[in-house]
């Protein structure tokens, strides 16, 4: 059995599991790169393009941010948790998270309702920054089109990591993990980082640049 | 994973065995290679006998009705729109990838199944979710998608001329068959990477395993790219954005449908690769177990392989010379996609030299191989024509591009996974093909095939456009149409002759001779089992000892191949 140990495994420890996971972010970050590169090359081809803040809400959004790096904090304290065999805090602080993303999610559903029901104000920062209507919709301009793609992309990204909270809540108030048993946490907290990662360059790139 | 309890339903349809999925994808599979093969048929009539009523045993009296059995514009556009993306997308992806991926990665590697089975079961039926949304686009009642398999805007937006949502429901498909496709990828790397058996190192590897690994970190790599690609093009679909719309069409600037064949290409050029790669590795592999010697070049094999694809991700502009590109950029792909015609000649020539005075068994899934060695040639030359520019301005968009590609995808690739299917048949139903049928299916698959895409090269050449309706209208076309004519009988021939393939396929199945355990002498793991393979493979995890043929060893008395997971005598 000398063949055996011919093999090195240049992934040491990472489980299975964890392997896929990061692949998967790898090949789900080409897709967010495909999405920014591609609205950078269009926004270079604009002469005009409306300044930080003229129509985005940026300290609403910044507010946003806030709270899903905090969400991103309770997730690590999530893990800790259950490495020191702390079933409750494990469900407690999963329970933060989730109910940090869908407070995130809420906030950006409520900035896209306001865009699209359209207001005087809204109409007036629009004629300020060369669009049209008064409405901000996925059709107003090359800009339109590119914040919404861009930041709905991510939602969903969102939604799936509170679903994906959610589906392993129920395993965590069964008692599914311990402090030797918690690989499936720390899978989930990779996904949930790296879509709060993520929100930070879609944040710069669409609202602060 | 004892086998006792499952029911119908877990084992044959929600089943997590890698070789049932397997042959499930094959399953689906050839399926859309005839239905695809019908629309090819259907075009190629119109092309010989330009708006006549399609004979009641090609129409099957139920299709055309209206137009008095003649296809009309907008038919024939659908026709080359589903035609192109059904056989790449929904025939030979998942034939190849999906099915022989699915069944062989884990039986060569020494696996007890894939690394995530779940998620592989899970992958099946995203894809056979977008299959029935694809399919659902011909109940539309102004048909299915009809902007060519690219689909570049304009032509695929909504204000692009073309009516009706079908190219929204191709879209839809297109995204869900990514997912399918990326969940898939996942599974074969990390299958790969994580559990081969003691001893199989990645120059242990067949070099199948190799064709199929490589093929899933181009997936990786591309597929997400062309998802974001298309998502923006359904937004400007169905929520009214507008990303690839420009000029006169758009109601405000910015708009770019050059930047949706940038996209769209840099998956696109990858994407032929993805394909082919399976197939190279699977001929490298049968070439040596039919010529009775070690593959030569094993390593410079893999690594030529691993080499194009590195440089094809970096080649996608040679699709867009005629885009108005800078002639420095354009010189810049020029001089890359040349570039890989250096490791596609030095496996090719492995192959050849692993030929070169061996023992040559030509049972059938070699002459299938030997086809592939053929046809690729010729793919593969016709290939430096369209990779230069100065022909390529020429020739660009003519049935010439259209005789190259279907020498390198679809003859290629369709000789290569019969191949497969004729190699791997034994292990995966446990009886023989018959050879008589396949010798007949083969010849005539064959030289059919043969004359099809070397007229329509010769056709290409004399300037006939490759998407035109009815090249009658033109003058200097009319001369064509007694070669047109002869190309579509040919068509039809090859049809015609896939029947006898899949009456084979059936029949061995259930009649065909009770196969031994390893028919072909082939020293790779998954012929150390018997027939019917076991939920779960191996019962005791393999050793492997050698490389993957190492065939008439001169160490070997009796015979003249030993299993991968023994040592040869004499050697230890």
């Amino acid at each position: 059995m000398q063949q055996a140990a011919a093999i090195s495994d240049p992934f040491g420890k990472a489980t299975t599991g964890k392997l896929g996971m990061w692949l998967f972010i790898l090949m789900d970050g080409l897709s967010f790169g495909g999405l920014l590169i591609g609205g950078a090359a269009l926004r270079a081809g604009m002469d005009s393009w409306p300044e930080p803040g003229q129509i985005l809400n940026i300290s609403l959004t910044a507010f946003n941010t806030f709270l899903l790096i905090c969400t991103s904090f309770t997730m690590v304290m999530a893990l800790n948790s259950i490495q020191k065999g702390d079933q409750k805090g494990l469900v407690k602080f999963l329970t933060f998270t989730m109910s940090g993303g869908i407070f995130f999610l809420g906030i950006q559903i409520w900035e896209y309702v306001h865009f699209i029901a359209g207001s005087e104000e809204l109409m007036h920062n629009l004629v300020l920054a060369g669009l049209e209507g008064s409405k901000f919709l996925p059709s107003t301009g090359i800009y339109g089109a590119v914040f919404y793609a861009i930041t709905g992309f991510h939602g969903l990204h969102v939604l799936s990591g509170v679903i994906y909270i959610a589906a392993m809540l129920v395993p965590a108030k069964q008692g599914a993990f311990s402090a030797t048993n918690y690989d499936r946490i720390e899978i989930l907290g990779l996904f949930w980082h790296f879509v709060d990662l993520i929100w930070i360059l879609v944040f710069t790139v669409i609202y602060l640049i | 994973m004892s086998t006792n309890n499952e029911s119908f339903l877990t084992k044959y349809i929600f089943s997590t065995d890698h070789k049932v999925i397997g042959k499930q994808f094959i399953w689906l599979g050839i399926f859309f290679l005839f239905f695809g093969g019908y629309l090819s048929l259907l075009m190629r009539w119109q092309l010989a006998y330009p708006e006549q009523a399609v004979p009641w045993w090609l129409s099957w009296g139920i299709f055309f009705k209206d137009a008095g059995g003649i296809i009309d514009p907008d038919t024939y556009n659908q026709l080359f729109t589903m035609h192109g993306t059904i056989m790449i997308f929904w025939a030979v992806t998942p034939i190849l990838i999906g099915g022989f991926g699915n069944f062989v990665i884990p039986l060569q590697i020494g696996a007890p199944d894939m690394a995530f089975p779940r998620l592989n079961m899970i992958s099946f039926w995203t894809w056979f979710l977008s299959s029935v949304v694809l399919l659902a686009s011909y109940l539309l009642p102004q048909g299915p998608a009809a902007a060519g398999w690219t689909s570049y805007p304009p032509l695929s937006s909504p204000m692009g001329g073309i009516p009706g949502e079908g190219q929204t429901l191709w879209t839809l498909a297109l995204v869900l068959m990514g997912t399918g496709t990326i969940m898939g990828a996942i599974n074969y790397i990390i299958t790969v990477v994580r559990l081969r058996a003691p001893g199989m190192t990645y120059f242990r590897m067949p070099l199948t395993v190799w064709g199929l690994w490589l093929t899933s970190i181009m997936n990786a790599v591309f597929v997400p790219v062309i998802a974001a690609g298309l998502i923006l093009l359904l937004l400007d679909r169905v929520l009214g954005t507008e990303f690839f719309v420009a000029g006169g069409l758009a109601s405000g600037p910015g708009g770019d449908p050059l930047l949706y064949q940038h996209v769209f290409w840099i998956f696109g050029h990858p994407e032929v690769y993805i394909l082919i790669l399976p197939v190279w590795g699977i001929v490298s592999d049968l070439l040596a177990v039919f010529a009775r010697k070690p593959a030569f070049g094993y390593k410079v094999t893999a690594i030529c392989m691993s080499t194009i694809c590195v440089l094809s991700s970096i080649v996608w502009g040679h699709h867009m010379y005629t885009t108005g590109m800078s002639p420095l950029l354009g010189k810049a792909f020029m001089f890359l996609t040349l570039l890989i015609s250096i490791p596609s000649s030095i496996f090719f020539l492995n192959w050849l030299a692993t030929l070169w005075k061996g023992n040559l068994h030509f049972e059938p899934p070699m002459i299938y191989t030997m086809g592939v060695v053929w046809v690729f040639a010729i793919g593969g030359l016709t290939g430096l024509y369209n990779a230069t520019v100065t022909s390529d301005i020429y020739l660009h968009d003519t049935m010439f591009v259209v005789g190259h590609f279907h020498f390198t995808l679809a003859a290629t690739l369709v000789l290569g996974l019969f191949a497969a299917i004729h190699y791997w048949f034994p292990k995966m139903f446990g009886r023989e093909i018959n050879r008589t049928m396949a010798n007949i299916h083969f010849w005539v698959t064959f030289v059919s095939m043969n004359f099809v895409f070397f007229n329509m090269m010769v056709l290409g050449y004399a300037g006939h456009h490759r998407r035109l309706y009815n090249p009658m209208e033109f003058d200097f076309l009319k001369p064509l149409l007694g070669l047109n004519e002869w190309i579509t009988w040919f068509a039809i021939i090859n049809g015609v002759i896939q029947l006898l393939f899949i009456f084979n396929f059936v029949w061995s199945m259930f009649k065909g001779k009770v196969a031994v355990r390893n028919p072909w002498g082939a020293s790779t793991l998954e012929w150390t089992l018997d027939a019917p393979l076991p939920h779960g493979n191996f019962a005791q995890t393999p050793t492997v000892y050698s490389r993957p043929h190492e065939y008439s060893h001169p160490s070997l008395t009796d015979t003249d191949w030993v299993p991968q997971s023994e040592p040869i005598p004499g050697t230890a």
